[in-house]
């Protein structure tokens, strides 16, 4: 194991985050805001309490997971792409790293930076609602879960796109909707008969499900569930991730 | 002039530090950018790749950085397999791709420690510093890669290529697009590179950088190496030079006293020509040019040349074909 590559990748990245630290930090801070007044104070006061949850506090998991899957993507899909768009990707390709390192390092430092944002997020969370955690573990876990296998998502779209248009167009025309179809700011079983069931085809519903779970103890589906789809998510990004290496698809001719 | 530029053959022996076996590399377009090429470095010379563009130059250094997989063939770098054994091999190996692809935003000090953590190597501020001010750039270490001047930027490419202490060098056209001073100082930074070890293989489409460098020169064309020489018998072979005397009148034909020489006369009477070897000294220009003298003919322009290396590589592919 090439640890110090591993070390040098992740650093690098981090210390990209420093450096666009309003576009990657503030400006989705920003926007959650904006959720929490619009729908948390706005609406949400108008709104009944769901299972026993104020509106504005139901909508916190969903609001989270949503940044937690877009900035994952954004941030290692950018990642690895900008160095294979600028051609820096040739010292990566050279270097003595497995693919295995290389993702680490990647993938490892989109994640670090998404779980710190939905960290903010949550503290931003406790300046507009009262905010409880039933099971912080499990909290932490579908947190740190959600992060890996989205980063890895991302960096499966980051080699796989070979323009800048290619990078916006999966998170915006396919992952924004099955965020927002997910059950971020609203039970799914608020919807009306066939929709619930084609919801559950959505993946992004157990991530909030099980997310939601955490803070309140009630989820759309099971929690066993939730936890079982998020790592069958995991494993089918990491299997794409494997198979991109073995083949040097799109990285080496 | 040519012989005194050659570095001292000690450091060199024979035992490959790279060798290349019936390597052939076709693209997915189909076109075969490689075919069965077989190549030996010596361990501590410097060895230049000629070749027209699109001869196959960056596809052979690609495939043993491990940037191009190889459609066949086998490659081992210091006795590493690059395939099996990539780490120890790609550990040993340096490139400065032709490309200046750099990270723009980031500062210089910081694409280096990325550099030599991704080859595995430890932290060493004090080993960054030497090969930063190796390069004279240690003033700019700070500076973000964009606000650079191309020469600088080629020069951290350089840097990082030896941030993690590499013994095979690739240079890539160092100096394609060069200004002439920063060409001799990259000549300069490549002997001392040579002095300090390491073995360097350049590829370049200018023969003058190969004859001032090189210790052996390999020529590739279409995907084949067509020949593998040293540089002193390939200069012997190539440096054909011609010199062109432009006479104040025409003459009908040469005098009988300049018999000894080969000159040709130019079709319209007006010129002499004369082709002689650079390095083999035997022809000198002055006893020619006195010669000239005695017979009693003026001549009001002089002028050398040298076969271009596209005129040489038309002769060699010509002659092995």
């Amino acid at each position: 194991m090439n640890l110090y590559a591993i070390q040098a990748i992740y650093r690098y990245e981090m210390a990209r985050t420093r450096r666009t630290l309003l576009q990657s930090i503030v400006a989705p801070v920003i926007s959650t805001s904006l959720y929490f007044i619009v729908f948390g104070a706005a609406i949400g006061a108008r709104m009944t309490a769901i299972d026993g949850v104020t509106y504005g506090a139901f909508i916190v998991p969903g609001l989270v997971m949503l940044s937690l899957l877009t900035q994952s993507i954004s941030n290692a899909s950018f990642g690895i792409y900008f160095p294979r768009f600028v051609g820096t990707i040739y010292e990566i390709l050279s270097a003595p790293v497995s693919g295995v390192e290389v993702v680490i390092g990647y993938v490892g430092a989109a994640a670090s930076k998404s779980i710190l944002l939905g960290l903010i997020i949550l503290a931003t969370a406790t300046l507009f609602v009262p905010l409880r955690i039933e099971h912080p573990l499990f909290m932490v876990l579908f947190l740190v879960l959600t992060a890996a296998t989205f980063s890895l998502f991302g960096f499966v779209i980051g080699i796989w796109a070979d323009n800048f248009e290619k990078l916006q167009v999966v998170p915006l025309i396919i992952v924004t909707p099955l965020t927002f179809l997910g059950g971020s700011f609203y039970s799914i079983d608020m919807l009306p008969h066939p929709w619930r069931e084609v919801a559950l085809f959505n993946p992004v519903v157990y991530l909030v499900s099980g997310f939601r779970w955490s803070f309140y103890g009630k989820g759309d589906v099971a929690v066993g569930v939730s936890l079982s789809m998020t790592l069958v998510f995991l494993a089918l990004c990491l299997a794409a991730v494997i198979a991109i290496f073995r083949t040097g698809y799109r990285l080496k001719k | 002039m040519l012989l005194s530029a050659s570095p001292p053959k000690a450091v060199v022996t024979a035992e490959p530090i790279v060798c290349v076996a019936n390597l052939s590399k076709t693209y997915a377009s189909g076109f075969k950018a490689l075919d069965a090429v077989n190549l030996e470095i010596r361990r501590g010379e410097i060895f230049a790749l000629l070749g027209p563009n699109g001869a196959g130059k960056t596809t052979l250094i690609s495939i043993i950085c491990g940037i191009v997989n190889a459609s066949e063939g086998a490659i081992t770098a210091d006795g590493h397999d690059i395939k099996r054994d990539y780490r120890a091999a790609r550990a040993k190996i340096g490139l400065v791709p032709q490309e200046l692809t750099t990270d723009t935003f980031e500062t210089v000090w910081n694409t280096l420690r990325l550099s030599r953590g991704l080859f595995g190597k430890p932290a060493d501020p004090a080993y960054l510093e030497q090969v930063l001010r190796d390069v004279a750039l240690w003033d700019r270490r700070d500076a973000r890669i964009m606000t650079l001047s191309g020469g600088m930027k080629r020069r951290v490419m350089i840097a990082k290529a030896l941030s993690h202490e590499p013994i095979i060098l690739f240079l890539d056209e160092p100096t394609a697009g060069v200004d002439v001073e920063l060409r001799r100082d990259m000549w300069r930074m490549v002997r001392r590179l040579r002095e300090s070890g390491v073995t360097i293989i350049l590829t370049t489409h200018y023969i003058e950088e190969a004859e001032e460098l090189a210790d052996r020169i390999g020529v590739i064309n279409n995907g084949k190496l067509v020949l593998v020489e040293e540089k002193d018998v390939l200069m012997r072979k190539l440096g054909k030079k011609q010199l062109t005397l432009t006479l104040q009148a025409p003459i009908e034909r040469l005098p009988e006293s300049l018999a000894a020489y080969a000159f040709e006369l130019s079709p319209d009477r007006r010129e002499l020509i004369y082709t002689y070897d650079t390095v083999d000294g035997s022809h000198g220009i002055r006893p020619l040019l006195h010669a000239l003298d005695a017979a009693g003919l003026a001549y009001k322009d002089v002028e050398t040349k040298r076969s271009s290396l596209e005129e040489i590589f038309v002769d060699i592919v010509r002659e092995r074909s």
